[in-house]
């Protein structure tokens, strides 16, 4: 995890069952592990009312582990922005008593708080658990376009190719770092590149 | 009487300068010969006749040509202004604090005349006669924010107070020194704040906090932040600092004098009637080295923050590049003899 950091950067926890009547849950990768530990605190027939969405990434584990939990509805995608339609519907048909549980890596957790803050849930009431690579969504202060799976400090923009600085401040609204022109005022100066966000 | 606007510009070739009256009434932000961040707030009441506290928003001889650096930017990137959908209401009560406050303040200038909603706005210098309902966003050419804002010195947050915090939900923000209104909008007070270093620890931050959500309808209040900028650029965005950024790099010990900037920016905190939110201006305030040492106590004052700023904070505000160099032709006009208590020039 992040050593010493500033405020705007978000802080992740672990999920633990929450009373309500469904539960929703947005996971990829290795976040399939914070659910499956979660299963194991939870309360018999706790998965009778959830809905589970699954981005398994490219090696496609953790499937069946997460079917075996046997939820109401269980959703496997190839990647979140196939997902989202489906997560924005689920979110806008929502009663109270809605319980939404994120897990995985930052991107996957940042772009479906954004969309459920865009529903009116607010980022207090939702359950986080980071699992998985550090990589990061990055949006470029300069011309605005998100570069994602940043890996690297600095990073390239991969719309205007200007070298930014990845910084710690983050937006949920727009569910990303920032990214700021590194060499701004002399383009002469290359800083080395470090593969720092695995 | 009334204000002579300049005709100056802010970008390519520079001209903005101040008339020697706007040099005795720049507000320097050094009340002794060091610096360090405090929680420097205070009642924002009226200040000494010909002072930058004249009025309590404060419009001068660079008002005409700002407005006009303020619509290049934003047809250049209309992101500086927005609104997320619940201020409104907000914006509104912006547009009545900012056309009383000017229309008092300079009666020559500006006139606000109300026949209950029907109200009519006339602002001489740039040229504006508009009759518009209170409350109808369709009678007026912008949102009321934009429309206002667009006719006022200084950038513009508007925040909304919920929860025990204070919400950056809407804003103008085009003269802002390296922040971004597009990245940060939505944020808490916390969270907007949270590339400052040091200020953090020492508390500084949960006790503004604590004051501003404690400011009463009328009973304004105000700080003095302030930084450095090579040539009189408005618009030192980070949106924009790959095309500023170089002109940290063109400082030479014979050009000091007239690209090295103290920007001074005089914050003002307002609690909003009928939103409960606060609005919170940013006038920037700009003179270059060769006008700010015609005072001879700014000058030797100057060199001494300058020379013992924390590398920290010098790193933060930027000027780690031209630090030496500017400290070097300070360090001529410093003999070492005592400054006076106060702001003030002698």
């Amino acid at each position: 995890m992040a050593a010493k950091s500033i405020i705007s950067r978000p802080v992740y926890g672990t999920l633990s069952p929450q009373p309500g009547k469904h539960h929703l849950f947005v996971t990829d990768a290795e976040g399939a592990l914070a659910i499956t530990d979660l299963a194991a605190k939870a309360p018999y027939g706790f998965f009778a009312d959830a809905h589970i969405i699954f981005i398994p990434g490219q090696d496609g584990r953790h499937v069946a582990a997460l079917e075996a939990l046997k939820p109401a509805q269980f959703y496997q995608g190839p990647s979140f922005a196939s997902a989202l339609p489906r997560l924005k519907q689920t979110l806008a048909n929502a009663h109270m008593g809605l319980r939404l549980y994120l897990a995985g890596t930052e991107g996957l957790i940042g772009q479906a708080m954004q969309a459920a803050l865009e529903a009116g849930i607010d980022h207090t009431a939702i359950q986080t658990e980071h699992r998985g690579s550090l990589a990061r969504r990055i949006q470029c202060v300069h011309c605005k376009g998100i570069t994602e799976n940043v890996t690297t400090q600095p990073a390239t923009c991969s719309h205007c190719g200007l070298l930014l600085l990845v910084r710690d401040h983050y937006s949920r609204r727009l569910a990303a770092f920032q990214g700021v022109c590194i060499n701004a005022e002399d383009r002469s100066e290359i800083p080395p590149t470090e593969e720092i966000f695995r | 009487m009334g204000i002579t606007f300049r005709k100056e510009t802010f970008r390519d070739d520079f001209t903005f300068k101040n008339s020697p009256e706007h040099i005795r009434r720049f507000p320097f932000p050094f009340h002794e010969d060091s610096y360090m961040y405090a929680v420097n707030i205070e009642p924002h009441v009226l200040g000494p006749k010909g002072s930058v506290l004249e009025n309590l928003i404060d419009v001068d001889e660079h008002y005409v040509a700002e407005m006009q650096d303020r619509a290049l930017v934003l047809a250049e990137d209309p992101l500086r202004c927005q609104s997320l959908p619940h201020m409104t209401l907000a914006g509104w009560d912006l547009l009545e604090l900012l056309m009383e406050q000017q229309a008092l303040g300079y009666p020559e200038h500006f006139s606000l005349t109300r026949d209950g909603d029907r109200w009519r706005w006339i602002n001489r210098p740039l040229g504006i006669d508009d009759s518009f309902t209170f409350g109808d966003v369709s009678t007026l050419p912008y949102g009321p924010m934009e429309y206002i804002t667009r006719q006022s010195q200084g950038d513009f947050c508007i925040l909304d107070q919920r929860d025990g915090n204070l919400w950056m939900d809407a804003g103008m923000v085009t003269t802002q020194a390296d922040w971004s209104l597009d990245f940060d909008i939505g944020m808490n007070f916390f969270e907007w704040h949270a590339p400052v270093p040091l200020a953090h620890e020492k508390g500084i931050f949960v006790r503004a906090l604590k004051f501003l959500t404690n400011i009463q309808q009328g009973k304004p209040a105000r700080r003095l932040n302030w930084t450095m900028t090579i040539n009189p650029r408005l618009d030192t965005s980070p949106e924009n600092y790959h095309k500023w950024g170089p002109d940290r790099t063109t400082v030479t010990p014979e050009n000091v004098g007239d690209k090295v900037h103290l920007r001074v920016e005089l914050q003002s905190f307002w609690r909003l009637p009928r939103s409960n939110g606060i609005v919170f201006p940013i006038r920037c305030y700009l003179i270059k080295m060769d006008e700010l040492v015609t005072q001879p106590k700014w000058a030797r004052r100057l060199h001494r923050v300058i020379r013992d700023l924390p590398e920290e904070l010098a790193n933060y505000k930027g000027l780690t590049r031209y630090r030496a160099t500017l400290v070097e032709w300070l360090s001529k006009l410093d003999d070492g003899s005592p400054t006076s208590p106060g702001f003030g020039p002698d």
